[in-house]
């Protein structure tokens, strides 16, 4: 009883740790100050910007054609999705039409993008909540992928491959063959990978119940993506506004109950299972025919104002473009969709135990270059 | 063993190596650079793109581990520094801190066109234009991003380098 | 023999075309919402492209996002971005909004004088609006009225100017 007493009166002081910015698991270069009381987290302030390149800035001062390979740099582990919502944009503004194959081909390759990008966020999850083995394999399947992306456009991640009207260049003769083999491997693969990790009872411990936030508070934060789908809205660009070819084919939206960590994670695992859906319905629909619509190699798109939102593997990614009829973009605005998810990292964190911050952070999946930009 | 067989000019076998059959004789400062060049324990550190390109190097299918490579979350074990991504002057304090951390002997890569000389940033207000403004580089990788490829070619001229170092001035490292 | 000099050339400048305005059905119903709703504030409902633009008095848009977002008929509860726009005189911040229940999309518009940038906060209406008003701020020079943390998101503490600004000038390469 006196010992009960005097722990009430005994003075306890909030301690401040500071995490990042080079700290192995914030996914970059990313502080975020924790002040704890005891185990339990009393306020996180999140600081970013050290990865801040003035993107938005300098592509003022690029033309229009140049401005892609800016894009493939702001979510780097998404590099053609980024393409795509630039190149959306400008056809949207210039009123152009894309030839079916090459919608065809993008949504091919951003649906590879999509798998490799969850991929990645699969093997370092493991990372963060403390199994090693789950990276190796999902970069074994990144690998795979970035092997067919090295084919078809040169490069394994900086691809430049999506151009204003169309695409670079048409598929190489044996991207068929490959694609088909590519697609048995990575079923078999995604199956290996859920089986590995997401029933385990470590990791189910670890995140069942963790850092849930609910769907007004994360439409309130601006929260899109797999993380908003966690909390049982059901919002897919792909479907509530779709975009490119989006609205042919016919697939899934995962969508989780309790908004916590484990169902940010499983979202995701589904999502690539219905990223392999459309690739197949892609892959039976696509005709032969021309790749790139007839545009002027220096565009000129004409004064006005567009805003396009696209589904990146992270969310609600926009691009505001304000042309003033020149060559190049009179302001570009990067709507990132990791920068507004970030936002609900106080909120997740509050009241949670400091061994669970990790936990949480990674569960959003944020990728630095696309939050600082 | 008959010391007459020696030809002229040729020396005769050691009897060190007679007595002692399977050991190696060397400079003390040439044999920690074996060793150090066999053990590079690199600051796990990722900036920015070329982060995803170093980790897919550590990973299993090019496995940088066959090198002798492992990351190391903390700068206070690490020797070398693989500075992957773009600088930005918000993340220079950092940077020289962590470099400042690392006990010597101690080398840094700049991977990427923008840890060498800023990259596509060059326009940039807030991009450092390359990461040897801020602490001595050793090997620099160019590519944007270089690949997997590239990165363990740089690690092996960074092990060239390491040895030759030792074998040219007993130096071990390019700070000291 | 002497030609007279030729007068010199005319260089017309080109003419700019704008881009059409393409507003679908849906688009078309929600600027006549939007102007029933809005009817006691001096808005201005126009459309870019395919989207419903609505211009609205500075001072009015804290207001006017309360009742966006609450007006059950708008239902705007979602902010999908908040950005800022310098037109050298003026600097025009733009309020991307989409319902997600109803599907519909609207832009509100707020111009400012570069001098006095002074916008009040809509943070109270979406908490969502915090990070992208501190960027504003940053990089703009936009006073967000009623933001309770205006510290610099995106730059370091001590940054001069507002680099986002089309005054700002892009860096030209030298020594840092």
């Amino acid at each position: 009883m006196q010992v009960q007493q005097q722990a009430r009166t005994a003075d306890t002081i909030d301690l401040m740790i500071n995490m990042g910015p080079q700290h192995p698991s914030t996914h970059g270069v990313f502080r975020v100050v924790i002040w704890v009381d005891g185990e339990r987290i009393v306020k996180a302030e999140p600081h970013i910007g050290y990865l801040h390149r003035g993107s938005e800035k300098l592509c003022e001062g690029e033309l229009y054609s140049q401005v892609i390979t800016l894009f493939d740099r702001l979510d780097y582990v998404a590099n053609l999705n980024c393409e795509l919502a630039f190149c959306l944009a400008v056809e949207k503004l210039m009123a152009l039409e894309v030839p079916d194959r090459a919608s065809y081909i993008r949504v091919i390759l951003c649906e590879l993008n999509r798998i490799a990008s969850h991929m990645l966020f699969y093997g370092v999850y493991g990372l963060d909540v403390g199994a090693m083995t789950p990276i190796l394999y999902g970069f074994r399947e990144r690998e795979r992928i970035q092997g067919l992306f090295e084919s078809v456009t040169g490069a394994r991640m900086m691809h430049n491959f999506i151009r204003v009207g169309g695409v670079k260049e048409d598929l190489r003769d044996d991207f068929e063959p490959r694609m088909a083999v590519l697609l048995e491997e990575l079923k078999q693969g995604i199956e290996e990978c859920d089986d590995l990790l997401s029933q385990n009872e470590m990791f189910l411990a670890r995140t069942k119940g963790i850092g849930t936030i609910g769907p007004t508070e994360a439409i309130d934060f601006g929260v899109t993506g797999p993380s908003l789908r966690a909390s049982g809205v059901l919002e897919d660009v792909r479907i509530s506004e779709p975009y490119s070819i989006y609205e042919r084919f016919d697939f899934g939206v995962p969508v989780g109950t309790y908004g916590d960590c484990w169902d940010r994670y499983y979202v995701r695992v589904e999502e690539m299972r219905q990223s392999l859906k459309i690739i197949e319905q892609a892959m039976a629909q696509m005709e032969p025919g021309p790749v790139a619509a007839n545009v002027r190699r220096i565009a000129r798109p004409p004064k006005g104002e567009v805003y396009v939102r696209t589904e990146s593997p992270r969310g609600d990614f926009g691009v505001f473009l304000v042309s003033d009829g020149s060559d190049k973009p009179y302001r570009l605005k990067v709507r990132a969709p990791s920068f507004a998810n970030l936002q609900a990292l106080q909120y997740l964190l509050r009241d949670a135990y400091v061994a669970d911050a990790v936990v949480i952070l990674g569960s959003i999946d944020i990728i630095l270059g696309e939050v600082d930009r | 063993m008959d010391i007459t067989q020696g030809r002229g000019n040729t020396p005769a076998e050691s009897i060190f190596e007679r007595v002692l059959p399977n050991a190696v004789t060397a400079k003390s400062s040439e044999l920690f650079a074996h060793a150090r060049k066999s053990s590079l324990w690199t600051l796990s550190f990722g900036l920015a793109c070329c982060a995803i390109e170093m980790m897919s190097t550590h990973m299993s299918h090019h496995d940088l581990d066959r090198f002798g490579v492992v990351t190391w979350p903390s700068p206070r074990q690490a020797d070398v520094m693989i500075v992957a991504g773009t600088v930005v002057k918000k993340m220079a304090d950092p940077i020289k801190l962590l470099y400042e951390q690392m006990p010597d002997p101690k080398w840094v890569i700049a991977m990427g066109s923008c840890a060498t000389n800023g990259g596509p940033y060059y326009r940039s207000y807030s991009v450092v234009m390359g990461v040897d403004h801020l602490i001595p580089v050793d090997v620099y990788v160019p590519g944007c991003p270089p690949r997997p490829e590239a990165l363990m070619y740089g690690i092996m001229q960074l092990q060239e380098k390491i040895l030759k170092d030792a074998k040219e001035r007993g130096a071990t490292s390019q700070a000291s | 023999m002497e030609q007279p000099p030729r007068p010199p050339r005319q260089r017309r400048e080109p003419e700019v075309p704008e881009a059409p305005v393409a507003l679908d059905e849906r688009g078309t119903a929600l600027s006549a919402l939007i102007r029933d709703v809005l009817k006691e504030f001096e808005v201005e409902v126009g459309a870019a492209v395919d989207e419903v633009v609505v211009t609205v008095k500075p001072e009015d848009v804290s207001a006017i996002c309360r009742i966006a977002k609450d007006d059950p008929s708008l239902d705007f509860k979602y902010l999908r971005c908040l950005s800022v726009v310098d037109y050298i005189e003026t600097l025009e911040v733009n309020y991307h909004l989409f319902s997600l229940d109803k599907r519909h999309k609207a832009v509100l518009k707020a111009s400012v004088p570069t001098e006095e940038p002074h916008v009040p906060s809509v943070i109270s209406v979406w908490r969502g609006a915090d990070w992208f008003e501190r960027e504003g701020h940053d990089l703009f020079g936009v006073v967000f009225d009623g933001h309770p943390n205006l510290t610099p998101l995106l730059l370091y503490e001590g940054f001069e100017g507002f680099p986002g600004r089309k005054s700002f000038p892009f860096h030209e390469y030298d020594e840092w």
